[in-house]
């Protein structure tokens, strides 16, 4: 019985992935490599062939490549933040907590409010006096300012993700451990990277790798700051699908987020490994 | 035990209510227009309530919009009676639409009526409701108008100077123009700019006259502000005044003139050196094959052509009747300032009206990327005019070729595909 | 410097930390609704005030809405079978990930996080078209299927790291005090992993609350308040794109503040 006892547990989870997930997927799979009824590569060559193709894609990792390790450092503060507090500590937690709750159309709505020309920062900036007319900050010539308020704007709405999966991790670190440190001299950074940091692995691990597939298929935010002007690989999976009406290649854009998201998921699963014997 | 099988019971029931849909009465309007929150409001409250029944209004984006159908049509069986969208959503799906001409739709003009063949023998949609794009000003703009000009019959070379001299006068670019994601430029390129200088919007897409037009638009690009490329509705950034002078679709426009009517004033697309290009924008209804209902679904198309809905559509989306009817006075402020623009321009004497395109299938999407990224290449990433059009004019000639469309107004028919000259 | 002025200095710089990330946090959600408290000219006019005017037109237009509060009541029943059925299907993954070692754990682990990888507006089609062939078409329960597994990943990993983090020797302790494996999973594991299962709870439920293509996709008569609201407000006038991110973001923002104390580990029994 025990021996059968961990695929009993699994068995619900792997219907359920089976039946809505792998079902569906095989076909958009096999979307991505037919053309006209035949099996053919030449979804892929035109995807990568279109001139579009490598600034979506570079774009997609460097937007990831600079939110998340802001968010990771964010979300680990944050969690200390929350876990030392003694009082208001729901509160606090329930404050950085918000901006799970609200949508990425929202979010790209009210930070488009805050850089627009017409928007909050210019009234704050014009109502100082700082300047007198009001800049435009989001104009296609300034791409790096346009990425720059996609980064704020990403971070802000998506650190929550992290730091409420690390809260649930931390709390489990026993206190005689960190109370071991000190007795032993350890400073709080000390104490942090070597006490801390490894207890929360299978956290981080959780927390990195779900952040970082999710930031591979940034869209709303993008398309709402950027416009047309920073294509990304989720808008022009879109965009080939519905736009285009190109069933095959929107399928190999999407195959190329599902490639980039295991390669990531196997690095981080190297890097974060959880010795298997070295449990609490 | 009593209690187990109170509980079973009550699973099932529970479970029973989760499963089960509700009892479809009202035909369900599977539409793409009519979108924003008002405009919804408006179609359900006032142009819906008259079918018999009801009627369930839903819009939807496009993708949802596409999506759903395409799930029905694969199923063999769904529950969209009606479907409601633009010419090129319709165009898509065309094998998949009932034949129409059993609909009583005389009232509406023969050239509407071809459109919605979508190149076929059958009536695969009937013309709903139409718009088109017109130009806005703010008031504040009207003194900076070139010397002698007038603006119900500018040319682009007023309609450039008048931009720098407001950009001048005011100390930054306020020509604006709908660039954004869901803005509708490539309609703007293919209807308005390229016939005014060319007579034409695929053959002579790459001609030296075509090569003019860009530079034109260049030029006046120098005086547009920057952030276009999120402008998706003009009337925001008009009332907001970010902009004070805009080219967009009527319906785009409409909460400028409701909000401030004494602020703005439409008039008609400029002319080039070909005349006066405009293009009309036709939305449609088509019945599925899967439809639930034949009988009903058939009568509610009949519903939407008769004049009284046709004025209630107008009310509630900005979009114009396409049968031939009296207005009442007590019209909304936009519609009341739209309709003199739109008929100063289509009855202009050098007005040159350019069709949507037809035959394409679900080419068009790929259509309207040609132009865009023209316009992206062109004007957004400075790159050489001729070679853009080269290529472009190249992957042009390809599309045509493999939708196998013949040409369509302003273009001279052709036997076979479109050339590419 | 004393070590009681290091100290002091070192507080304040900690409390200068939290307010300014407080700050942060708070200022854009405060923007959205000074704009949807707002009157519609104010929303346009600039320089943009910071303060609401408490002008309700914009809202009370939303809420006037007719089919509003159905498309709430849809929305929050979906949300709710999501958070059920993601627990109740993800937690014994999640223990079982943690626990065992056995052939296919990995493969499996995989799995669950490629589900989150792929575009769902992809995959709408073909369960879509599953879901009108099997009855399941247009039906809370079909649509929160679809949510589930939206949300299963983070179900399985969140609780996979907590049940990581609570020593097998607790549960071995209670077996030989005479629990079975069940019991000792209910009474031992169960409360320290708590916080999993609420921060499970907690993706669940904004998942499927803010989810829109499916829900526009796979519900016709039963929209839920995305798929009804959502795409409208996309293409309405500004002031309105306001009103209705406040009223969308509301729920989330309530039942979030419901369950916050469960995100946080029992103290006292986590020690040994």
């Amino acid at each position: 019985m025990p021996r059968l006892l961990p695929y009993l547990l699994l068995l619900p989870a792997t219907a359920f992935l089976c039946l809505f997930f792998l079902f569906p997927f095989v076909q958009v799979a096999h979307d991505s490599v037919m053309r006209n009824g035949a099996y053919t590569l030449e979804n892929f060559t035109r995807m990568a062939g279109h001139w579009k193709f490598s600034t979506a894609f570079w774009n997609t990792m460097l937007l990831a490549a600079v939110v998340v390790p802001i968010q990771l450092a964010m979300a680990l503060t944050m969690a200390s933040i929350v876990t030392k507090l003694q009082r208001g500590r729901s509160t606090i937690l329930y404050i950085f907590a918000i901006p799970l709750g609200i949508s990425d159309l929202a979010a790209g709505l009210v930070w488009l409010a805050i850089f627009e020309q017409s928007g909050f920062l210019n009234s704050l900036l014009v109502g100082l006096g700082v300047i007198d007319q009001p800049i435009l900050l989001l104009g296609y010539q300034n791409t790096w300012i346009i990425f720059i308020a996609i980064v704020l704007a990403e971070v802000w709405r998506a650190t929550a993700i992290m730091m409420v999966i690390l809260v649930a991790g931390m709390g489990l670190i026993p206190k005689e451990y960190r109370e071991a440190a000190d007795v032993f001299g350890a400073s709080r950074w000390q104490k942090f990277r070597r006490v801390t940091l490894p207890m929360l692995r299978p956290s981080l691990q959780t927390a990195l790798i779900l952040r970082v597939i999710l930031a591979f298929e940034v869209f709303a935010v993008v398309v709402a700051l950027g416009g047309t002007q920073l294509p990304v690989l989720m808008s022009e999976t879109y965009h080939w699908q519905f736009a285009m009406q190109e069933r095959g290649v929107a399928a190999a854009f999407a195959m190329v987020i599902l490639g980039v998201s295991v390669a990531f998921t196997i690095l981080i699963l190297r890097l974060l490994h959880v010795p298997k014997g070295a449990r609490v | 035990m009593k209690m187990l099988r109170h509980l079973r019971m009550t699973a099932v029931a529970v479970t029973v209510s989760m499963l089960t849909g509700p009892v479809l009465a009202e035909p369900l309007f599977w539409s793409t227009q009519a979108k924003p929150i008002e405009e919804s409001q408006k179609m359900r409250d006032a142009v819906m309530a008259g079918f018999p029944g009801g009627v369930d209004y839903q819009p939807s984006d496009e993708g949802p919009w596409l999506t759903r159908m395409q799930a029905e049509l694969q199923a063999g069986s769904g529950t969209i009676a009606v479907l409601g969208g633009l010419h090129g959503d319709l165009s898509s799906l065309g094998g998949d639409l009932v034949d129409l001409s059993g609909i009583d739709a005389t009232a509406v003009g023969p050239a509407m009526m071809e459109l919605g063949s979508l190149g076929s023998g059958e009536q695969k949609y009937i013309p709903w409701m139409q718009a088109t794009y017109l130009m806005v000003a703010n008031r504040k703009a009207l003194e900076f108008v070139p010397e002698g000009a007038d603006i119900n019959a500018l040319s682009y070379d007023q309609l450039i100077d008048w931009a720098r001299a407001t950009a001048e006068a005011t100390g930054g670019p306020k020509f604006g123009f709908p660039a954004g994601p869901q803005g509708l430029k490539h309609r703007f390129f293919q209807g308005f700019l390229l016939p005014a200088y060319t007579r034409s919007t695929v053959t002579e897409f790459r001609s030296d006259a075509a090569v003019v037009a860009w530079e034109k638009f260049r030029e006046l690009w120098q005086y547009t502000n920057p952030a276009a490329t999120n402008y998706s509705f003009m009337q925001e950034q008009l009332v907001t005044e970010e902009v004070w002078i805009a080219f967009d679709h009527v319906a785009r426009i409409a909460d400028a003139f409701n909000q401030r009517p004494d602020d703005f004033v439409a008039f008609p697309a400029p002319a080039g050196p070909e005349g006066r290009a405009f293009m009309p924008v036709i939305a449609g209804i088509a019945v599925p094959r899967t439809a639930p209902d034949m009988e009903q679904s058939m009568a509610l198309v009949q519903y939407m052509l008769q004049p009284e809905t046709q004025i209630a559509t107008l009310r509630a989306t900005n979009f114009f009747p396409v049968i031939a009817t009296e207005l009442p006075d007590d019209m909304p402020a936009s519609v009341q300032a739209a309709g003199p623009a739109i008929a100063a321009m289509t009855g202009a004497a050098d007005a040159l009206p350019a069709l949507l395109p037809m035959g394409l299938g679900d080419k068009g999407g790929q259509f309207n990327q040609v132009y865009t990224d023209t316009f992206e290449r062109i004007i957004l990433a400075g790159q050489d005019i001729r070679e853009v059009l080269d290529d472009q004019a190249e992957v042009l000639r390809a599309l045509m070729v493999e939708a196998n469309a013949p040409c369509w107004a302003p273009d001279v028919a052709s036997e076979g595909p479109c050339p590419v000259n | 410097m004393s070590a009681p002025s290091v100290r002091r200095a070192g507080d304040r710089v900690f409390v200068a930390g939290v307010a300014l990330l407080i700050l942060w946090v708070l200022l854009p959600i405060w923007l959205l609704f000074v704009n949807a408290l707002s009157a519609p000219a104010e929303v346009t006019a600039f320089p943009k005030r910071f303060i609401p005017s408490f002008d309700l037109a914009s809202l009370s237009f939303f809420f006037g809405f007719s089919g509003v509060l159905d498309a709430l009541w849809n929305s929050v029943r979906v949300a709710a079978v999501t958070m059920i059925l993601s627990i109740g299907v993800g937690a014994p993954a999640g223990y079982a990930l943690s626990r065992f070692d056995f052939p296919g754990k990995e493969a499996f682990r995989f799995l669950v996080v490629m589900t989150r990888a792929f575009p769902l507006p992809l995959l709408a089609l073909p369960l879509a078209v599953m879901f009108i062939r099997t009855g399941l078409d247009d039906t809370i329960l079909g649509l929160a299927l679809v949510h589930t597994t939206l949300a299963l990943p983070f179900a399985v990993l969140i609780t996979y790291s907590l049940f990581s983090g609570i020593p097998l020797e607790l549960e071995e302790a209670a077996w030989t005090l005479g629990c079975n494996r069940v019991q000792a999973f209910i009474k031992v594991i169960l409360p320290l992993a708590a916080p999993g299962i609420a921060a499970s709870a907690v993706f669940a439920f904004v998942i499927s609350w803010n989810e829109v293509f499916a829900a526009a996709v796979l519900t016709v008569e039963n929209r839920t308040l995305t798929a009804f609201l959502l795409q409208s407000l996309d293409v309405s006038p500004l002031p309105l794109k306001f009103a209705g991110g406040a009223a969308l973001v509301l729920p989330a923002l309530f039942f979030i503040f419901a369950v916050r104390k469960y995100l946080f580990a029992m103290w006292g029994i986590a020690n040994r």
